[in-house]
């Protein structure tokens, strides 16, 4: 699995159109929401963050990185009970991250998203945790394996639902 | 300046929109009430998401009830049978609780105790998710066009589910009790020891300040106190799983929530809660009348054409003498008193008799809702009076001057009371109870009563077997 250090210049950076831009998230948002009804287990999934982690290292552009993360972010927000906020700043975060690592290495293969995925989920766990804790004052436990865990199995979702998104890229 | 502005731009525009949240935040969490921002943000999503749900889970209903309804039918008979034995014992436990029901009303309205019923619900279809492990809630395919409103109750047949949060137009947002920022007031069945039933950031339900010196047991039922405002009380919350000493003087009480919430599919918002007192009439009245009939002295038997007048319309089983069919008891009307103890006594006796079997069959009237719903199967007994009445009015009288009734019969379950399950009978003008006729007493089917001796006129000619229940 060669994560290659590549240039800005040598990266390729894509586009989408704007039903992909508007409906792929719209549709994780909703399958997450709808999924997790008639599989309680879904809700260890994240399909909302590997969806920001996916636009995000395609465009290899931060301020798109960071403002689809917010906009995602906020989205699932919307529906839950907590304030916006928590996770629009976590998928903030973690946008612009994404797309600052993937301006400098090229992370088309697959072993590198996997790695990258496990990296960013565990990344946005910790800062949700954060914002709950220091800021909306939930009570959560922190556990490493469970979090670990739940990083694998994102990364393997990730693997599929990047490799379908790659058919929506539009070379610039 | 400017070259500081383009080498730092995306760090600057990360700032500046962590910063606009984090503010957008701590705003919220200071609020106690959502902005209008706020609400339309979430009024958007929502209402960009559910409508999908909501197509789908059509789709989905419609096509898993055709097929268990019309297609997929294996093994409905041998269920069909189980089903009917069930039923068979469980209205012989109803007949035994109905008992001690009425009791305990009779005991709360000596004592003026207030009951919470549960008067009218909406049932809703769950759609959806927030889809997050941390908020957890769900979505209901019924809002405000369907009469919800916030903090209403959210309930199952197995127990307490949660309560309404937001409501939107067409679709409305349900804390579930095991999430971290709900709460209900609970009650150990058997101790009646008091807590707060609260949610875990893990999805557990707790029941916290419980002294650490109580007896809890794993296995105790938990249920609503009532205490809350929202949850009616009485309705099951869950089993005690694990008891453990618990932060300073507490106890730390596992709950399992007595409802699946992972697996939510329809549910019941109770749209109307009623405050009342029981009253002590429920589900008594016809036992005591019974008792009453039970030590009344014996009336002299009739002259034999008379009898025959009489038994006619004394064998005619009227809407009230049959069993009440158990399972939509709550939602029928209450049994009246059949025959007024005054029809039953020497007719000097008859106006204080009328004055309180009046009030009696009054109290008995308030007893409708789903805690009223303890019908067992129980022979109710026929108005005399009620049938009575219109002759009475017809000849310029009042209630308490109608003659009484003269001589007793007893109709049996067997012979009169046959099951019919059909209200037609109730419209119809009652057709016993002239002024000379015999009130017709119809023992419980499983009272010990019928089997005593009473007294029972000669037998009757034929016309009371030729207008059965189902003429």
């Amino acid at each position: 699995m060669p994560i290659t250090y590549t240039s800005g210049e040598q990266v390729e950076v894509y586009r989408f159109s704007i039903p992909v831009t508007v409906g792929v998230p719209f549709a994780a948002v909703w399958l997450q929401s709808f999924l997790s009804l008639h599989f309680p287990f879904f809700k260890v999934f994240d399909l909302p963050l590997l969806v920001t982690i996916f636009f995000a290292m395609a465009r290899r552009n931060p301020i798109s990185g960071l403002i689809t993360g917010g906009a995602i972010g906020l989205f699932q927000d919307a529906l839950t009970h907590l304030p916006l906020g928590v996770y629009g700043i976590a998928k903030t975060m973690v946008g612009y991250f994404a797309s600052s690592l993937g301006a400098k290495l090229d992370v088309e293969n697959a072993g590198a998203r996997f790695l990258v995925t496990i990296v960013f989920y565990v990344v946005h766990e910790i800062i949700y945790f954060t914002i709950a804790r220091g800021l909306v004052n939930l009570s959560l436990s922190w556990s490493w394996p469970h979090e670990l865990l739940s990083g694998v199995a994102n990364a393997v979702v990730g693997l599929f639902l990047y490799f379908a998104l790659d058919r929506l890229k539009q070379r610039t | 300046m400017e070259s500081v502005l383009s080498r730092y731009k995306n760090l600057i525009v990360l700032a500046v929109v962590l910063v606009a949240q984090v503010l957008g935040l701590a705003i919220q969490v200071k609020r106690t009430s959502e902005t209008e921002s706020n609400r339309l943000i979430r009024i958007w999503a929502v209402s960009a998401v559910t409508p999908f749900e909501k197509a789908i889970s059509s789709i989905q209903n419609g096509t898993w009830n055709i097929w268990h309804n019309y297609a997929y039918l294996r093994g409905v008979r041998a269920e069909n049978r189980d089903l009917r034995q069930q039923i068979e014992q469980l209205r012989l436990e109803q007949a035994r609780l109905s008992e001690d029901a009425a009791q305990a009303r009779r005991l709360q309205a000596l004592l003026g105790f207030k009951e919470q019923y549960i008067q009218k619900t909406v049932a809703a279809q769950v759609i959806g998710t927030s889809g997050s492990e941390l908020s957890r809630s769900v979505f209901i395919d019924k809002g405000r066009h369907d009469g919800i409103e916030p903090n209403m109750a959210v309930i199952t047949a197995d127990g307490i589910v949660g309560k309404v949060l937001t409501v939107f137009p067409t679709t409305s947002q349900v804390l579930l009790i095991n999430d971290q920022s709900s709460g209900a007031g609970g009650i150990l069945e058997k101790s009646r020891l008091q807590g707060i039933v609260k949610g875990t950031s893990s999805g557990q339900i707790v029941l916290e300040y419980v002294m650490s010196d109580e007896q809890v047991q794993p296995g105790d039922r938990v249920l609503t106190s009532g205490g809350d405002g929202i949850f009616p009380k009485g309705l099951p919350v869950g089993t005690v799983t694990r008891v453990s000493p618990g932060h300073e003087l507490f106890l730390d009480i596992r709950v399992q929530p007595a409802t699946n919430l992972a697996k939510l599919e329809e549910v019941l918002v109770v749209t109307q809660v009623v405050d009342r007192e029981p009253a002590s009439a429920d589900a008594g009245n016809a036992r005591a009348v019974d008792v009453l009939a039970e030590r009344l002295p014996s009336v002299p038997e009739k002259p034999a054409e008379e009898a025959g007048k009489a038994s006619s319309s004394a064998a005619v089983p009227s809407e009230s003498a049959k069993p009440v069919p158990d399972g939509n008891a709550a939602t029928q009307a209450p049994a009246k008193p059949a025959v007024k103890p005054n029809a039953l006594k020497p007719e000097g006796e008859a106006a204080p008799r009328i004055a309180q079997t009046d009030h009696a069959a009054q109290l008995q009237s308030t007893s409708t809702g789903i805690a009223a719903g303890g019908a067992s199967p129980k022979i109710i007994i026929e108005p005399a009076l009620k049938a009575a009445a219109p002759k009475a009015g017809a000849g310029g009288q009042n209630p308490g001057s109608v003659p009484a009734a003269k001589s007793t019969a007893v109709a049996t379950p067997q012979t009169q009371a046959a099951p019919k399950p059909d209200s037609s009978s109730a419209a119809a003008p009652p057709r016993s109870a002239p002024a000379a006729s015999k009130p017709t007493v119809a023992a419980p089917a499983n009272s010990a009563s019928a089997a005593k001796p009473r007294p029972v006129p000669p037998p009757q000619p034929a016309p009371a077997s030729q207008e059965g229940p189902n003429q």
